[in-house]
């Protein structure tokens, strides 16, 4: 059973990553059919010489640092205070929120900001897709940091008190330099989350505010292309890196 | 410190019931309106919204979105319970295991998505292979149908079956199956009733994990579907956009929670502490 075991499992990692490893391999491929041609660097230099592409990105590294900042320091002081004493509603709120279906909290959205539209004059934006993606990845910061919390020693802060810190310097000086690690990494996960949201960024983002995942939908939904290929190499590493980051973090 | 716990909860409390339970509920009161004619929405109330989910075309559209959803789900079940059982029982490599199932779940959706649309087209690598093997002569169509919206879904989300999976199994007491094999049961045996049952909360977790995300997959079937195979998701991204039937697309939205809360609640209650 033990070797019928291994042989599954051998398979089924290689369903995980044979795809992803044939979308690297074939991104620095000459030709832009699934035939090895030879090695080239075509393709990135596509991707660098999109000034759409380009623009897309820059956007959605603002969207993603600017709603993984916000949510991290909302989240985190959420989950201190659910932490102090429960807050059902609010807690049953963060809960709905990850169980509801990303459509329907886009569509959601979007036909919020239309009412909100007809009584202020404003149009979408980027504000409105940062406005919808720290509204989703409160929770995730919530969960990680209350992870972090349940293995703190409440002792600690009164200790803090007794000795005249006030709470919320109790809070400051104890709790949260011990909830660093995990801030950092719910933060890290904000971030890729925001970075590759296509499904409510599509319905919020406004016309001048066009995303990477945005710009690479476009692109894929007309078939394969190997300068998506070289981009999502390029995501693929980019967030490889940031979760290695966010896993040594995590273990310290 | 009353005080203190009000301010660090407001900012939360605040944006949710703006960005969250605020449109949740807008979309409630849409579902209950008329479309108007220029997309908007339009009194006077009504239940015809919700009266149309039970019309045929779209009821058939519920209903494949909930088979591909459950299949998805059995399909994830079948090849992550082996994956977890490894996993529990690869000694010092478990950590390094683990991390390998979780990796490509943090690798963006989206490019994971693109992979299969770029294995599964015509002039693909498994295409390819085919054809220079002389298996066959002209490429199978293996992209834009059922069959490729049910794979990537089970791509996507098969790190979800495996977690839980794991987290059963690792806490389970080894001695239970050394008794088992002391009473002789063999390892098959041993697997199937002491390992399976005690590893049903992790089953029922798993589920609740894939499942939900599969109901409302939007960007699956519409990448790997091509249009053809259109889930609710779908529906209701199409209702909000080019059909302009905002009513209609809330009365889908609800229906579609509803399913998953309906799906959800009891299987919680059995997961145990599991998620």
């Amino acid at each position: 059973m033990k070797r019928g075991l291994s042989l599954y499992a051998a398979v089924a990692f290689a369903f995980l990553y044979v795809p992803l490893f044939v979308l690297v391999v074939f991104s620095f491929n000459q030709s832009r059919f699934t035939i090895w041609t030879g090695f080239s660097l075509d393709w990135y230099r596509a991707v660098f010489a999109n000034t759409e592409m380009a623009e897309a990105t820059w956007n959605s590294v603002v969207i993603a640092v600017t709603s993984s900042a916000l949510s991290a320091v909302i989240g985190t002081l959420a989950a201190y205070g659910i932490w102090k004493r429960r807050s059902p509603l609010l807690t049953g709120s963060l809960y709905l929120s990850l169980v509801t279906p990303e459509i329907v909290t886009g569509i959601s959205l979007l036909a919020f900001f239309q009412l909100v539209f007809r009584v202020v004059h404003l149009t979408l934006g980027l504000y409105t897709v940062v406005l919808a993606h720290v509204a989703f990845s409160i929770a995730y910061v919530a969960i990680v940091v209350t992870a972090r919390l349940r293995t703190l020693d409440p002792s600690l802060e009164e200790a803090a008190m007794d000795l005249g810190a006030t709470p919320w310097r109790a809070f400051w000086r104890v709790t949260l330099p011990a909830l660093a690690p995990g801030i950092i990494a719910a933060a890290l996960l904000a971030l890729i989350v925001s970075f590759d949201d296509y499904v409510i960024t599509s319905l919020v983002a406004g016309v001048d505010s066009e995303t990477l995942p945005m710009v690479i939908y476009a692109i894929a939904r007309r078939g394969a292309n190997p300068t998506i290929n070289a981009v999502s190499t390029l995501i693929v590493v980019g967030f490889g890196a940031l979760i290695i980051i966010s896993e040594r973090v995590r273990q310290r | 410190m009353k005080q203190l716990r009000f301010w660090m909860l407001a900012p939360a409390r605040v944006w949710m019931a703006l960005f969250f339970a605020a449109p949740l509920l807008i979309v409630v009161a849409y579902s209950l309106l008329t479309r108007g004619d220029y997309g908007g929405v339009e009194q006077p109330t009504t239940l015809e919204n919700f009266t149309r989910l039970f019309d045929p075309l779209y009821g058939a559209i519920l209903l494949r979105s909930l088979v591909i959803a459950i299949v998805a789900t059995a399909f994830c079940l079948l090849l992550g319970f082996p994956m977890a059982l490894f996993i529990s029982r690869s000694g010092r490599r478990k950590n390094l295991y683990l991390q390998l199932v979780t990796l490509p779940f943090w690798t963006s959706f989206l490019v994971r998505t693109y992979a299969w649309l770029f294995l599964l087209r015509d002039t693909g690598l498994i295409n390819t292979l085919l054809i220079k093997a002389g298996i066959v002569s002209s490429p199978l169509p293996l992209l834009y149908n059922n069959g490729a919206v049910l794979l990537g879904l089970v791509y996507g989300y098969l790190p979800f079956m495996v977690l839980p999976l794991y987290a059963t199994i690792e806490r389970m007491e080894p001695a239970l199956l050394e008794a088992a094999a002391d009473l002789g049961a063999r390892p098959f045996a041993a697997l199937r009733r002491v390992t399976l049952p005690l590893a049903l909360p992790g089953m029922f977790a798993g589920s609740v994990l894939v499942f939900i995300p599969c109901m409302g997959a939007y960007l699956t079937p519409d990448l790997l579907g091509g249009g053809k195979t259109v889930m609710a998701g779908n529906l209701i991204q199409n209702q909000f956009t080019t059909a302009r039937d905002w009513p209609f697309g809330s009365a889908v939205s609800l229906m579609l929670m509803a399913i998953n809360m309906l799906l959800l609640l009891p299987m919680m209650r059995r997961s145990e502490d599991v998620l």
